[in-house]
């Protein structure tokens, strides 16, 4: 434990409110028996089982002694007996746990079988066990509770020490001949010592709890000598006469329980992280940068999306907001696919949560306009955009290992969507499911349908997952990275699945890819994000003749059949910038060949071709050499 | 990754996919047998365990128990009969037999004070203590869990830090408060100060109040701090996002898909806490003047009865193991795919 650990512990209010108390329960530890100790012991005939009086504040018990004085007394008896079944606890806990990594393997595997049985037993009732070998008596719960404590703290022991024994360190003094003590002595224990003395407060304070249980149970500190516990015991027979004389030891029991407890647990919690404020941000933030951004073409005739401006903010670590997507325009026509590409962090996968409104809890979404599916979501109320798009809109997440509930069963999921947006019963949603399961070539898809994701491959689950979008008629599929999880064989399943799909119901398709090569193959449009925002969109047949320096660097990268395997695989040289850290004028700049000084203001989309719109000072016009046989292999 | 639509070899068997092997080698394939087989291997080695412990129990006390609970001025042919009658003179190999055997026939022994057969004791005081034990619990699950889960969905992302703050700190008070000390708070208000509720002794429906709150209150706390933390974790992952997608309403969100997830760790720490309400049943049981085991026990350990103390451990060991061996099944029921694997 580092002193500037002990130190932040302290700031913290809890901390040092604790260590506070703690200090003073030493002094009063020290100090009490000294002035007060004979007065505590000092009967008073005329006062027996009194109530509070000026003379006496908590009353006197049956023999007319002070309370209050007895209790302040208590204390260094109650402290110290708890430090010592603390100590007990701790020594027996470390030999306990560090003997399995000095004996054998079989002593050592014995002794941790022997701990992990005891550990399943409450502390209480080994407490109960040893109190009746040691005896009854201060010296008999001193034992008991310190032997009781032992297993649990044995159990840390070991969890630590196998943490570290893995480590290089001690592999590298075992290899270097250091023996089995010394090792522990020197190499294992010091490493641990920073959890053990945080659990060591910590026990200290139910060391204290359970002594003042046994002691008040009578089986702890015997007269003439006295503790909380023992006091707590003697006030509750005469609760309804003096109710002080069982509170005031009680409470003082909890207080310096407390103060241990929450002295290690403020310790402990130093080292963890404070969780993110939620936060709004400010008005003219937006503002500003909102009239700095391009924004979608007015789009005459439907639209089944329609985003324009779109911006997610983040509340930055250190003050401020980051927007990861930043002024974002995205139109797509019904039964349009069409493919967002970039670099992970441009943004893409965080446009498609915000238009569906599944963007994070923490994250600020706005917009200029905004439509899903004929609806604008915003300013309504969440279940009536759950009604509204829950038919309408599916997604397709990535990784179907995790987009599946682990816990409930395939068919349950798929046929939960119709079970609550169009109010089917079990029997014909399971029905469906299955269909669907059918549809997306699942096969033995009644049985398929019974099972557990985790029974499912790969490839199976998410086409699963595709099967999901379908259980109602959705007008808009996004799928974020459907086939990255994937090997190429099932990816190509998977994309012609999509293809079919959406050839059958007539729904438009947002694919969002890393890969601008499966997008080309699926999609008849692209869009190209970098750094939260769009850098060109254009048809598929014209990735040929794209204008933007990064998408040629994007298609550049995709390797083929032509690719010359002697030379290294083209990439792109830098990285993304940080969304908290982009520079002023295009953010591609700094990695773009072609970047001068025109580049420090940002560009807009402008149109380079008919459907063609690139946001660049310097497009480019000489075509590319494109093998684009392999880049629309899958579309023929 | 598997690219196959294989069955893991660990997938509950249906019935369609039941090999038509012999009988014996699906049973021993099945691993759900070989769990409960090794299960309850370990359940027999622990109660092996506990019954020799609490065998050694009255050998390990320095001295001569029966010396010890008869009192100094005892005559020494009276200590002598006794030693006999409880076999002590036997080598201790014949004494374990012995003791082994009278368990099996569901004798524990006879109180060295009153003479009562110890199983007969045990059997007038046991429900007392199990339907407290009970109660408690049922109070816990029945307040924990919609409290965790309530916190967890109204703290979600960092909202509502006040109520956050609020609800952490009172409940690591709470729960930092012993039973028995909380019991003595309970009775000065409740019974003492207002008078709502008895404070002594087992009788009707409202005998009960007390004594179960003091017992469920701390565990209550700690459950829901867990629950809400669990929540939260499983509130992050990818398939609670499919499910907003999916457009749930959100109390199906939490009830289908979150809750289902965080019942892991739940039950683990339920069955702890269960296990620790048994056992603190013997404190409560001292402030409420119930007459259950936990009054027994600790009257038994102060007059040195010690036949009494070794029934009554024995029971409270057996009730914790077999709370263990419950919450294990349970978890291998609610996770349909690690836990049968492990040991």
């Amino acid at each position: 434990m580092g002193r500037d650990q002990w130190r932040a512990a302290l700031r913290n209010p809890v901390g040092a409110a604790a260590a506070g108390l703690l200090v003073l329960l030493a002094v009063l530890a020290v100090v009490a028996p000294i002035l007060w100790g004979d007065a505590a012991e000092e009967t008073d005939p005329a006062a027996l089982s009194q109530g509070s009086t000026s003379e006496h504040p908590l009353g006197t018990d049956a023999l007319g002694r002070d309370i209050m004085l007895r209790v302040l007394v208590a204390t260094r008896y109650s402290l110290g007996l708890a430090l010592l079944a603390t100590a007990i606890c701790v020594v027996a806990g470390v030999l306990l746990g560090v003997l399995p990594a000095v004996l054998g393997r079989r002593a050592g595997r014995l002794v941790t079988g022997t701990v992990n049985l005891a550990v399943a037993f409450p502390g209480l009732l080994l407490a109960l066990f040893f109190a009746v070998i040691f005896g009854v008596g201060a010296r008999g719960a001193v034992l008991a509770i310190g032997l009781a404590g032992a297993p649990s703290f044995a159990r840390l022991v070991q969890t630590n020490v196998a943490a570290v024994s893995g480590r290089d360190f001690v592999a590298a003094a075992r290899l270097a001949g250091v023996g089995r003590f010394r090792l522990v002595a020197r190499h294992l224990l010091p490493n641990i010592g920073e959890p053990l003395v945080v659990n060591a407060t910590v026990m200290a304070g139910s060391a204290l709890l359970a002594f003042a249980g046994l002691s008040f149970l009578g089986l702890g500190v015997q007269p003439p000598a006295y503790d909380w516990g023992r006091l707590l015991g003697e006030g509750l027979d005469r609760i309804y006469i003096n109710p002080a004389a069982a509170l005031a030891p009680g409470v003082a029991v909890v207080v310096a329980g407390l103060a241990f407890t929450l002295l290690g647990e403020s310790i402990a919690q130093v080292v963890g992280v404070r969780a993110v404020r939620r936060r709004r941000p400010p008005v003219g933030d937006q503002a500003a940068a909102a009239a700095a951004a391009g924004s979608a073409p007015e789009t005459p005739g439907d639209t089944v999306l329609v985003a324009d401006d779109l911006r997610v903010g983040f509340p930055a670590p250190r003050g401020g907001w980051t927007y990861p997507v930043d002024g974002v325009g995205l139109t797509v026509r019904p039964g349009e696919t069409v493919g967002i590409v970039g670099e992970s962090g441009s943004g893409k996968s965080l446009t498609a949560l915000a238009v569906a409104q599944l963007a994070p809890d923490t994250a600020d979404v706005t917009a200029a306009r905004l439509e899903v599916a004929g609806v604008e979501p915003r300013g309504r109320p969440e279940s009536e955009v759950r009604e509204l798009l829950g038919t309408k809109v599916a997604m397709v997440f990535q990784d179907p290992m995790t987009s599946f509930n682990p816990s409930m069963r395939v068919g349950t999921q798929l046929a939960e969507v119709t079970r609550v947006h169009e109010g089917q019963g079990r029997r014909a949603a399971l029905a469906r499911a299955v269909d669907r399961l059918r549809t997306v070539r699942v096969p033995a898809p009644e049985r398929r349908a019974h099972q557990y994701p985790h029974e499912f491959s790969g490839g199976m689950r998410q086409r699963a997952m595709v099967a999901m979008g379908l259980m109602s008629t959705p007008e808009l599929i996004i799928a974020d990275e459907p086939t990255t999880a994937l090997d190429v064989t099932v990816q190509r399943q998977v994309l012609r699945l999509l293809k079919d799909v959406q050839a059958e119901t007539g729904a438009a398709v947002v694919l969002i890819s890393h890969d601008i090569a499966v997008v080309a193959q699926l999609c008849e449009r692209v869009v190209v994000m970098y750094a939260g925002r769009v850098v060109e969109e254009l048809p598929v047949g014209q990735l040929g003749a794209a204008a933007h320096p990064y998408t040629r660097a994007l298609l550049a990268s995709v390797p083929d059949l032509a690719t010359d395997r002697e030379r290294p695989l083209a990439t792109i040289p830098g990285r993304p910038p940080d969304p908290a850290d982009r520079p002023e004028g295009c953010a591609f700049a700094p990695r773009c060949a072609f970047a001068d000084d025109a580049c420090r203001v940002r560009p807009g989309l402008a149109a380079v071709a008919p459907e063609q719109r690139a946001a660049c000072w310097h497009p480019r016009s000489q075509p590319l050499d494109l093998v684009l046989d392999v880049l629309s292999g899958g579309r023929s | 990754m598997t690219t196959t639509p294989v069955t893991p070899p660990t997938a509950p068997v249906t019935p369609s996919a039941a090999p038509a092997t012999s009988a014996v080698a699906a049973w021993v394939g099945n691993p759900w047998a070989r769990f409960l087989l090794r299960r309850t291997g370990r359940l027999l080695v622990s109660l092996a365990v506990l019954v020799t412990l609490a065998f050694l129990m009255i050998h390990l006390i320095p001295g001569d128990p029966v010396r010890a609970a008869l009192g100094v001025t005892a005559p020494p042919d009276l200590v002598e009969a006794r030693r006999e009658a409880l076999g002590l003179n036997d080598p201790i190999g014949v004494q374990l037999a012995d003791y082994v055997r009278a368990l099996f026939a569901g004798d524990l022994g006879t109180s060295m004070t009153s003479g009562v057969s110890v199983s007969e004791t045990i059997g007038q005081r046991l429900p007392a203590t199990a339907s407290l034990a009970v109660a408690a619990f049922v109070v816990v699950m029945l307040a924990a869990v919609p409290l965790g889960l309530a916190m967890a969905v109204l703290t979600r992302g960092g909202r509502r830090r006040g109520a956050e703050l609020g609800f952490t700190s009172t409940s690591a008070v709470g729960a930092a408060i012993p039973e028995f000390l909380l019991a003595v708070g309970l009775v000065f208000v409740f019974g003492v100060t207002l008078g709502w509720f008895p404070v002594a002794g087992r009788g009707d429906a409202a005998s009960y109040v007390l004594p179960v709150v003091a017992l469920a209150l701390g565990p209550a706390l700690l459950m829901a701090r867990i629950v809400r933390v669990e929540a939260l974790a499983v509130m992050d992952e990818d398939f609670v996002r499919t499910a907003r997608a999916k457009r749930l309403p959100p109390l199906r969100v939490h009830l289908r898909h979150v809750f289902p997830n965080a019942l892991t760790s739940t039950l683990t720490i339920g069955g702890l806490l269960l296990s620790g309400m048994i056992v603190g049943t013997v404190l409560v049981e001292n402030v409420f003047a119930w007459p259950g085991m936990g009054m027994t026990i600790v009257s038994s350990i102060l007059a040195k009865d010690y036949p009494v103390v070794q029934g009554i451990v024995l029971v409270y060991g057996a009730a914790v193991l077999l709370v263990n061996l419950v919450v294990d099944v349970l978890l291998a029921l609610a996770d349909p795919r690690s836990t049968i694997r492990e040991g």
